[in-house]
């Protein structure tokens, strides 16, 4: 039996998630391969050797992977799942934008199941996961022949270094040319990113612009080194990117500090950050649900509160 | 040109839905269902490409329940053309809903279909790209721009850490995000209008689809709760507290 991992990745470096994909992969027994699709992706290829537990990583590299699209990167999982000759029993991906677009194309075309955004291992074909925003925990079996599964990552620990997998290249499967990649936008930000964060510094619609956003948040998620997010009301409204975004629907996390400004707490937030080990909310309003998931709540006015906060850290 | 946007009924976004004491499911008796808020962001920009010339036909699907018929009016209202039910009362997992689009498409010849990228109930994010799999056209999940020319789609995804833009050859399937627009309400005479537009029913055996769920639910229980917290007086105490109390600072 093993266990397929497909390495998310930028070439030169493995994404921290797939860290947390390879210890979920830990707790269904059986060998841990990990599958880097990639071109020139070496240096991740070198990373992904040397994680705990981890005794095999198959390599694709072509030229044909650089835009790493659903279609090509499903095909070649496809290719490395039929080779195995039915060995390859559980293929997992971490639950971020790449997995989710992904893993359903490769779900349908084995014709199985896909289990997503799984937070708990029961055995080799039973699963926890999140539905209805997390209100409820769902344990589902599966009856498939492979298991086709997407991991939360903030529910499992990122596996550490000390491996010595061994490296075996297959072959790249030919491009599908269904797709161009024209370009992309990264946020360019020296702050850390919100998965990875140990403090995340969040504002809602109580920031009231994006320029307060900026102006009142920023520094204090400077001076404590944290990452920005926000709700869903903030990015509606325009205050920031989609990608700050917490919730159902955006970002989960679940950092050491999770820091609520000027955010309601609507459930679909909620849902994205009640797994944090401390939560902290200011807001003016008493009433707000926001309190009644954190540990230590603040009523003030955020726009006196955190400059002051920033000045004390 | 067809566009086809599935569209599911699901518990309405504000409703908290409880958690069963059996611990068989949620329960939804008796609470207000509605459109599945991205599908409804799926059927506004169906209907923008139709009323800017680039589509022709917007045709709603629902797979279900005989209710759905309510979330295909409602899809009617705000502009689809007509709808198709795909009507049963078996539990539909992404993959089966994959399959009964897949059927539908290769009988309607859309050349995009717009769907949610997740349904609010059982927050999957699958279907699409199931359904995109199935057909063999290519995808582009996320998105928070469409735009539609001569057999190719410039999609804005949404990814993780900002944006990407990907050129897709048509038919393909297009999953949307929360910024891509804001859906209009339907008016008065545009509700009236679509109880009289055309709603056809069929059954999943109609298309040959095997819809036995893959996955069984075992059992489904509330989340841990996290205990109530303290409310500190001033921002000195705040940050005490959490130097010495939570050490996280």
């Amino acid at each position: 039996m093993t266990v397929l991992v497909i390495a998310e990745h930028d070439n030169a470096s493995l994404k921290g998630a797939t860290l947390n994909t390879v210890t979920a992969a830990s707790r269904l027994g059986g060998d841990i391969a990990v599958l880097v699709v990639g071109s020139a992706a070496g240096g991740a290829v070198e990373a992904a050797a040397k994680l705990a537990g981890v005794s095999k990583v198959l390599v694709a590299d072509s030229a044909a992977f650089g835009d790493q699209s659903a279609e090509n990167v499903a095909a070649q999982i496809l290719a490395v799942v039929g080779a195995s000759g039915a060995s390859i029993s559980h293929v997992l991906a971490p639950a971020t934008t790449y997995g989710k677009n992904v893993l359903p194309r490769v779900a349908a075309l084995l014709d199985v199941a896909q289990i997503s955004e799984i937070v708990g291992i029961e055995s080799a074909d039973t699963f926890v996961r999140p539905i209805y925003a997390g209100n409820a925990l769902a344990t589902v079996k599966s009856a498939d022949p492979v298991k086709v599964i997407t991991v939360r990552t903030t529910a499992f620990e990122a596996a550490g270094d000390g491996g010595a997998a061994t490296v075996e290249h297959v072959t790249p499967v030919a491009d599908c040319g269904l797709s161009k990649l024209l370009g992309r936008e990264l946020t360019k930000s020296a702050r850390p990113e919100l998965g990875a964060a140990k403090i995340i510094v969040s504002g809602g619609r109580g920031m009231g612009s994006g320029e307060n956003y900026q102006a009142i948040l920023a520094p204090l998620a400077d001076k404590l080194g944290a990452a920005l997010g926000a709700s869903r009301a903030a990015v509606d409204a325009g205050y920031v990117p989609n990608d700050y975004q917490v919730g159902q629907t955006g970002k989960i996390v679940a950092p050491q500090l999770y820091l609520a400004v000027g955010i309601s707490g609507a459930i679909q937030h909620l849902a994205g950050m009640k797994d944090s080990k401390v939560i902290v909310a200011i807001n003016k309003d008493p009433e707000a649900p926001i309190f009644q998931v954190a540990d230590y709540g603040l009523v003030a006015d955020l726009f006196e509160a955190v400059p002051q906060l920033t000045a004390a850290v | 040109m067809k566009i086809l946007v599935p569209v599911k009924r699901v518990v309405d976004y504000n409703v908290k839905v409880r958690v069963k004491s059996d611990g068989t499911g949620v329960d939804i008796a008796n609470v207000k269902m509605s459109m599945n808020p991205f599908d409804e962001i799926a059927v506004e920009e169906a209907v923008r490409l139709k009323e800017a010339g680039v589509a022709t036909e917007v045709v709603a699907v629902s797979c279900g329940v005989g209710a759905c018929q309510e979330t295909l009016r409602t899809a009617m209202a705000i502009g689809a053309d007509r709808g198709i039910l795909v009507e049963t009362d078996a539990e539909l997992q992404p993959l089966a809903v994959a399959k009964l689009l897949k059927a539908l498409c290769d009988k309607e010849q859309p050349q995009v279909v717009i769907c949610g990228k997740q349904a609010i109930d059982d927050d999957a994010n699958q279907t699409g790209q199931m359904l995109s799999a199935l057909m063999g056209w290519p995808q582009a999940t996320f998105a928070s721009k469409v735009a539609v020319s001569a057999g190719k789609a410039t999609v804005t995804r949404e990814i993780d850490g900002g944006l990407e833009t990907l050129e897709i050859a048509l038919p393909a399937v297009v999953t949307t995000d929360l910024r891509l627009n804001e859906p209009r309400y339907a008016t008065l005479p545009n509700i009236m209008k679509a109880k009289k537009k055309p709603l056809e029913t069929i059954k999943p055996a109609d298309l040959g689809v095997d819809v036995t769920p893959r996955l069984t639910t075992l059992k489904v229980v509330e989340p841990p709760k996290r205990s109530a917290g303290v409310m500190v007086a001033d921002v000195a105490q705040l940050v005490d507290k959490l130097k010495n109390e939570a050490k996280v600072l």
